[in-house]
């Protein structure tokens, strides 16, 4: 037996046909997101909310500066994830058709990250869609280029959290709404833990702790321009936590 | 061979199976019977991958499928109960995706589309959305995902459920069409339909195997076959006089519609009726009716399951 096809308990394989499986799933969910009219008004709406929350204020400021724009993002961000994940899994259970998924010759892994990529795809288009901003504001006067590029792989780091966050919470339960709910909650806790007016007061240990767990404090040196490999560590170590948990929940099958 | 050895599955300290063994031969329509709750679903679910069990083993061929299930997931078909569909999608769609997760070489894939929905009878809504499809079509859909990757092993859990009569005898046919060169395990309560199809049946109740063996293997082992016997009311000691002559009286007599009904239990039917009309007429006893009914599978399972 080659190394290549050795059987590996963790579900990783090497083998091109679980590539290949990867992206037919990748692509069968893409489609469904496509094909469907909440697709474009998701992108619509989350596009307009955020020119108007930029441009409404920013004619008065009269500064050639996203500043604004990457303090408002992530909590149209965390809105906003939690809507499109909500119905990765609970609707694969509540259809029946995860014993279609997990009966294919797919692992869980392999299945988990398909979802994953997927969803993560599409919040890329739609992040991709507040790229007007940056380009009108370069034009009427001069943008730091490097910010914006740093503010924006911050929010691409935040949506990829979120968005295992939000998957994992899918896989727990059949009910959508119970799935936002639960991936809004930890998303919203996960991300203030480490705001200025949370640590404001508290003890210092428990400031210290809280600052080096929560996402808002890493975002903002992102906004501010800042790329820490430390907070990009931290976040693909969340990604790969709940993105694990999602596929333990789906192994126990605890569902009926 | 497929063999299921010594399976067990607790759900909240529910026993769902305990302690499960039998096995299908290759080639075979196997049936598992049981009533609501025996555990047949469980048991498929588990063959098909989707569950574990608590211990046991499943082996397909050389494969054990809970050490290597995803090389066990090339070789089953697999149809749960509630047909998994993607109502958005059209059927063609639906079939190319499965074709594609299932690993069929892409220049195939077109080819066993349209092998599987002539075969299942649903090349004439091939391009149709799956939501728009009648129920008896959305099963045909499914049992054509199944059997897409023309696998050895099919596993079908109550593929009729929920169908019209019409639709049933469809989905029959259909079971027994593909059925050549494959092994079929599927599951049912509908006894005729175990009996019309099955070459084996295995019997479940409360989680357990309680009786396995041909349709008539069970029928002629579990239940003896009953004489019905219609005989003047007024005779007198008819019953001393069977039960003299070796006969066991299945039920308490009853009055019937010209005299009195005696059930007679029976081993060998056509001889105890010749036995029994001869006694009949050696005393003289006005008859009126002298029917037999042969122990059919229904109450093969009454028995065993009650």
């Amino acid at each position: 037996m080659s190394l290549e096809k050795l059987p590996n308990k963790t579900g990783f394989t090497l083998e091109p046909h679980a590539i290949r499986s990867i992206t037919v799933l990748v692509k069968k969910e893409l489609a469904s997101y496509f094909n469907s009219p909440i697709a474009y008004i998701l992108i619509c709406a989350f596009a307009c909310f955020a020119n108007w929350l930029f441009f409404k204020p920013f004619f008065l400021v009269g500064e050639a500066t996203l500043r604004d724009f990457f303090l408002f993002l992530p909590w149209l961000i965390l809105a906003l994830i939690p809507a499109i994940t909500m119905r990765l899994w609970s609707e694969e259970k509540r259809l029946g058709t995860i014993e279609l998924i997990l009966t294919m010759p797919i692992s869980d892994w392999q299945a988990v990250l398909a979802k994953y990529f997927s969803a993560l795809i599409f919040v890329v288009v739609i992040l991709l869609a507040t790229i007007n901003i940056p380009l009108t504001v370069s034009q009427l006067g001069r943008l730091d280029l490097g910010v914006v590029w740093a503010g924006y792989l911050g929010l691409f780091f935040l949506s990829a959290v979120f968005l295992a966050i939000g998957q994992f919470a899918s896989s727990l339960t059949k009910n959508q709404i119970i799935s936002f709910v639960v991936s809004l909650i930890i998303c919203f806790l996960l991300y203030i833990a480490s705001a200025s007016f949370i640590l404001t007061g508290l003890p210092t240990i428990a400031a210290k702790i809280l600052l080096q767990l929560g996402l808002a404090s890493r975002f903002t040196n992102a906004a501010k321009g800042v790329i820490d490999t430390r907070d990009i560590i931290y976040h693909l170590s969340l990604v790969f936590l709940f993105l694990w948990l999602n596929v333990r929940v789906l192994s126990n099958r605890k569902w009926k | 061979m497929i063999s299921v050895e010594n399976i067990t599955k607790t759900f909240d300290q529910i026993t769902a199976l305990d302690g499960v063994s039998f096995c299908a031969r290759p080639g075979e329509i196997l049936g598992l019977l049981g009533p609501n709750g025996a555990g047949k679903t469980t048991t498929l679910k588990i063959m098909a991958t989707f569950w574990q069990p608590d211990s046991g083993q499943v082996n397909l061929g050389n494969c054990d499928v809970i050490k290597y299930p995803q090389k066990a997931k090339q070789m089953i078909g697999y149809l749960p109960e509630n047909v998994p569909l993607y109502d958005d999608m059209k059927v063609y769609e639906y079939l190319r995706f499965v074709a594609e997760m299932r690993n069929i070489a892409p220049d195939k894939i077109l080819e066993r589309i349209k092998k599987v929905s002539l075969e299942t009878g649903l090349n004439k809504v091939i391009g149709q959305t799956i939501a728009q499809l009648s129920k008896g079509y959305k099963q045909r859909v499914g049992l054509a995902q199944a059997i897409i990757h023309d696998p050895d092993i099919l596993i079908l859990d109550e593929p009729t459920t929920g169908l019209d009569p019409n639709q049933i005898i469809e989905i029959r046919e259909l079971i027994k069409n593909i059925s050549q060169n494959k092994t079929i395990i599927f599951s049912s309560h509908i006894l005729s339909e175990v009996s019309a199809l099955c070459d084996r049946v295995v019997i479940l109740d409360k989680g357990k195997v309680v009786a396995e063996g041909t349709p008539s293997e069970l029928s002629a082992q579990l239940v003896k076959s009953l004489i019905f016997l219609e005989i003047g009311s007024s005779e007198e000691n008819v019953f001393e006089k069977i039960s003299a002559a070796g006969f066991k009286i299945a039920k308490d007599p009853a009055p019937g519609e010209l005299g009195i009904n005696i059930v007679i239990e029976s081993n060998n039917v056509n001889d105890d009726k010749k036995k029994i009309a001869e006694i009949v007429l050696k005393n003289n006893w006005p008859i009126y009716s002298l029917e037999t009914k042969s122990a059919t599978l229904e109450d093969v399972f009454r028995e065993i399951t009650k």
